[in-house]
């Protein structure tokens, strides 16, 4: 059997609360393995901040903002494969609570009418992205080839989905567990 | 029940009376009537003509249907008026003295671009007469010093048949009845294989014998008047000008089903022929040929009382229908049981289309051979087309079945026609090459709406204002007719401001389909057929709107950002993103 | 002596199935042992066919099973690729339609809709989210009204009519505008006569009408659709009970 190229992998989190990173860590020996077949590109693991042209994109979290719109893009244009991976990613999740109210009261609640605040002002710094009005799903900006449901999904359907990928089979995801908690 | 106690015509005399229904109004009216305060709260929410705000003294509704809507005449009237008279579509102005709307399609389509002005049909719109009504308003003339011309609703009937070819006296049709009995006259109407002129074509001699042999303690009879397939109007020109014949025929049918009371259910728009149906009820009654003793017969009694609808195209549905005469939200009934044996109050009633009983009290005076010798085998006698849009002469047609489209289009001066929507939006949509085909329910099948495209219509605009219709008048009582017409309408919203992918028109293909295949009634059935007929015959109308992106966001992303922009003051390249994605 | 009704058969995909007159298809095969999707039928109430998940293809055109009668020798299409595929999208229409934020909802694990979701292998919502902004009712001391997460099954309405001896809801408004209204002259829960032990406070399929201070009580893998499909026949016994506050 010849040895086949690593796949490229690569992961950010858009608004999400990190969780699923934190899940796929918990892969713990079995990243040994996979490190046999996946090499990182760039990833909050690595720190490698430039996206170089992978097989494969996991996306954490929501699209809340014009900075995960253009960071969510540069996936989709780099990665062959780009992967919505938990509750967040896929219905915008608990981020998405905020939808129930506009901009400005969410805004004003946090930054104007919170007590005891210095100076109290919605923040303009021109550094800060802005907010979209609502936070979105990832599929709803860019199209996405799989779905990771759960919060998050749990190590075990992160190492099935990957093996699957690195067998060069189709994902059967949903088939053996399904959350969506 | 008399007609003044229904909660319909309560909550309108109170809509009317305060320009909304306020909350202790409604308690209020639970209380008069014994009724749970939620179900008088389901009621002012489900029709469109009751409000929960005030409306202003002087408010309009402008028709958005292809034919008599506010665009149909090239200039958006609505708008204009609204620019105007300086008021927010939608929303009352703040000195209350006006508000404006759209509602659906009104049936006025052989007058242009029409709207409802405090319920009354003002027709004929145009710049210039918006710049008349804007002024009137502002100068508060009471309606009836307006130009009484304006509400002048014209039968315009070009073709006559079988039908308004046929003379008939009041009491003709009634008294052949008594000499042919019962039994005699059933087999009349069966004999004629006469069927519903509503559309969808069940035999109506099977439907009175079904409900003349189910149990129950009463019968009715229902004339189905709720007129709402935008693009039809031939139903009006009935109720105005054969009255006598209708109330005829339901008398028939009573007399044949064993009913001694009957419903004429009249959409909210023709109101205003209220009085004139009453006139006719009150001669008939003084004539003998309504009440007790008919014709003099001891024992033959009937009735007809009028309930008036409030805005809600899903009323014309036979069950919606008999929901709304009970007082409540017109929501389909699960069917079986048909109405024929649980209807109105849960006894057996037969519902029919004001054309169906008018044709019914002319089989019963002419006989079946008469109505027979026209028509097609499967579709005997004649059809009272209302065509409207692109043509010389929109107005009333009668033609026997099977006529063809060519033929129609030549007759009414369409010379230029690409598209003709038959049957309303819950229609076909035919493109030239089926121009051949005949009007009869084995071919194209229509409740008698005929809606006419030129070459220089966008096909789909009128597909995109047919999915808005359908959007709003879902009753919201299954799951696929209520998220899926809303799906449908924006993902026609996307590709008419030039954002569609590639993948949005497969995706409308399986929406379509699935509320087609799973809604609970009719109008769910029907509703993602012009995008159907539209995928199919008119790819074209859909791709050249299409963007050079393979996916686009499904939202528009600019547009998302325009409240951030407005709260942080910033609004640079950088404060905007672009649509698509190379 | 009564005799015993005739029984006739129906067949649904390879099984013949008894029935007796009255039933419906749904009654027939839930008798039988044989799983027909559905939320927002539920035994002994009567049935409305609102979700439309229970489609299934008699003689080749769509009804639902739990409004349409049993006739005898109707042939049924239930458990196809293509019924379950569009069970899935009505699913996903009812997601999408709402708020339904798993993770941060009370009744994940015991939710016949998140279940319902799982079995038919439902990844995402697929349509675009609406994000409606709906009202919440929190006035009841000890019921919780949340419509984010209604999905207008209607369950709750017929429950309390028709075992409850009540009428405490009612649905309002048309098309997506429609909406679980309360029966009292405030519109508020607090003012109806619904009590925690009612049907109607228990039989929602979802986080819409929950029973107060009973959020999280068991822990994940214990709750009920961590140990349970919803296919599995005669659950709603287990989510009534699994909805009872301790002290009732």
């Amino acid at each position: 059997m010849t040895h086949k190229p690593k796949l490229k992998l690569a992961t950010t989190s858009l608004a999400g609360c990190f969780g699923c990173h934190m899940s796929f860590l918990d892969m713990d020996e079995r990243l040994i393995e996979l490190l046999e077949h996946i090499e990182f590109d760039r990833s909050p693991f690595t720190d490698i901040k430039q996206l170089d042209h992978c097989d494969i994109g996991l996306i954490e979290g929501g699209v809340c903002n014009a900075e995960n719109v253009h960071v969510l893009r540069t996936y989709r244009a780099n990665c062959r494969i780009l992967v919505a991976v938990g509750a967040c990613a896929i219905n915008g999740g608990v981020p998405a609570l905020r939808n129930h109210f506009s901009l400005k009261e969410c805004l004003e609640e946090a930054y104007v009418k919170t007590p005891d605040m210095i100076n109290p002002h919605i923040p303009d710094d021109p550094e800060l992205p802005l907010l979209l009005n609502k936070v979105y799903p990832v599929h709803e900006v860019v199209k996405i080839d799989y779905f990771l449901p759960g919060c998050p999904p749990s190590a075990d359907t992160f190492y099935r989905f990957l093996s699957e990928l690195i067998e060069g089979k189709e994902p059967q995801i949903g088939k053996v567990e399904l959350r969506y908690d | 029940m008399s007609e003044h106690l229904h909660l319909l015509h309560i909550l309108h005399e109170l809509q009317q009376k305060h320009r909304y229904i306020s909350e202790a109004s409604i308690c209020e009216v639970a209380a008069q009537l014994s009724l749970p305060v939620s179900q008088v709260r389901a009621v002012v929410a489900f029709y469109a003509f009751f409000y929960s705000t005030p409306c202003g003294h002087y408010h309009i509704l402008f028709s958005n249907c292809t034919s008599c809507g506010y665009r149909a005449g090239g200039t958006d009237l609505l708008r204009l008026l609204s620019q105007k008279l300086s008021v927010n579509i939608g929303q009352t102005r703040k000195d209350e003295q006006v508000s404006i709307d759209e509602t659906s399609c009104i049936g006025m389509c052989d007058h242009g671009p029409s709207l409802l002005i405090n319920g009354v049909p003002l027709v004929h719109v145009d710049a210039e007469k918006i710049e008349q009504m804007a002024a009137l308003i502002e100068a508060d003339k009471p309606l009836n010093e307006w130009p009484s011309a304006w509400f002048h609703v014209k039968d315009h009937i070009y073709k006559r048949g079988l039908l308004l070819d046929s003379s008939l006296s009041a009491g003709d049709g009634l008294r052949a009845m008594l000499t042919r009995g019962r039994e005699g006259t059933l087999t009349e109407i069966i004999q004629s294989k006469l069927r519903g002129r509503g559309g969808a074509g069940f035999s109506t001699g099977l439907k009175w014998r079904l409900c003349q042999q189910a149990a129950g303690e009463a019968h009715y009879v229902v004339c189905n008047a709720d007129e709402g397939e935008p693009g039809t109007f031939k139903d009006r020109m009935l109720l105005q000008q054969h009255a006598d014949a209708l109330c005829e025929g339901m008398t028939i049918c009573a007399y044949v089903i064993g009913a001694y009371q009957g419903f004429i259910y009249l959409r909210g728009e023709y109101r205003y022929l209220l009085p004139h149906l009453q006139a006719t009820l009150m001669h008939r009654r003084k004539l003998g040929l309504l009440g007790t003793a008919i014709l003099g017969q001891t024992g033959l009694e009937f009735d007809i009382d009028i309930v008036v609808g409030a805005g809600a195209y899903i009323c014309g549905e036979e069950s919606a229908l008999i929901e709304s005469l009970e007082e409540k939200p017109g929501i389909p009934r699960s069917r079986p049981p048909f109405p024929v044996t649980h209807g109105y109050l849960g006894q057996p009633t037969v519902v029919n289309n004001v054309e169906t009983l008018i044709a019914a009290t002319h089989i019963a005076y002419k006989g079946s051979a008469w109505f027979t010798a026209v028509g097609t085998p499967a579709s005997t006698g004649s059809k009272l087309l209302s065509i409207s849009g692109d043509c010389a002469a929109a107005g009333i047609y009668e033609y026997p079945f099977g006529v063809t489209i060519q033929q129609i289009l030549e007759e009414c001066g369409a010379d230029n026609a690409q598209a003709v929507q038959v049957g309303g939006p819950a229609g076909t949509l035919l493109d030239q090459t089926a121009f051949h085909r005949q009007i009869a329910f084995e071919d194209v099948g229509t409740g008698g709406s005929f809606m006419i495209f030129n070459q220089e219509r966008d096909i789909l605009t009128i597909i995109h204002q047919f999915a808005t219709f359908f959007a709003h008048e879902s009753c919201g009582f299954c799951t696929p007719c209520r998220v899926g017409t809303i799906l449908l309408k924006q993902g026609l919203d996307k590709i008419m401001i030039g954002q569609g992918a590639r993948n949005d028109m497969a995706e409308l293909q399986r929406v379509s389909e699935l509320v087609r295949r799973y809604s609970h009634c009719g109008l769910g059935h029907t509703a993602a057929n012009s995008i159907l007929d539209g995928l199919q015959h008119f790819p074209q109308a859909f791709e050249q709107q299409l963007t050079q992106y393979d996916y686009t966001a499904r939202f528009e992303l600019n547009a998302a950002l325009q409240e951030a922009r407005q709260l942080t003051r910033h609004d640079g390249k950088e404060a905007h993103l672009e649509q698509g994605q190379d | 002596m009564v005799t015993e009704p005739e029984s006739k058969f129906i067949r649904i995909d390879d099984r013949e199935i008894p029935f007796v007159h009255g039933q419906t298809i749904m009654d027939a095969a839930l008798a039988a042992g044989v799983y027909i999707p559905h939320l927002c039928h539920f035994p002994g109430i009567t049935p409305q066919g609102n979700c439309k998940l229970c489609t299934v293809e008699v003689d080749g055109k769509p009804l639902t099973a739990c409004t349409s009668p049993a006739a005898a020798g109707q042939r049924i299409r239930n458990n196809t690729p293509e019924l379950n595929e569009a069970r899935k999208a009505l699913t996903q229409m009812l997601f999408i339609e709402g708020n339904h934020i798993c993770p941060s909802c009370e009744k994940t694990g015991n939710c016949p809709l998140q279940a319902m979701a799982y079995h038919l292998g439902m990844l995402h919502g697929h349509f675009p989210a609406q994000f409606p902004v709906r009202e919440v009712d929190a006035s009841h001391p000890t019921i919780m009204l949340d419509r984010d997460r209604c999905i207008l099954c209607s369950l709750c309405v017929r429950a309390s009519r028709e075992v409850d001896g009540k009428n405490v809801f009612a649905i309002a408004g048309r098309g997506t505008h429609a909406s679980l209204i309360v029966n009292t002259a405030s519109g508020k829960l607090v003012d109806s006569d619904i009590e925690p032990s009612d049907l109607a406070a228990r039989i929602c399929p979802v986080g819409a009408i929950l029973i107060k201070e009973h959020g999280y009580d068991a822990p994940i893998g214990k709750r009920i659709f961590d140990q349970h499909k919803i296919n599995e026949i005669g659950l709603e016994k287990i989510y009534i009970a699994g909805a009872k506050s301790d002290d009732s």
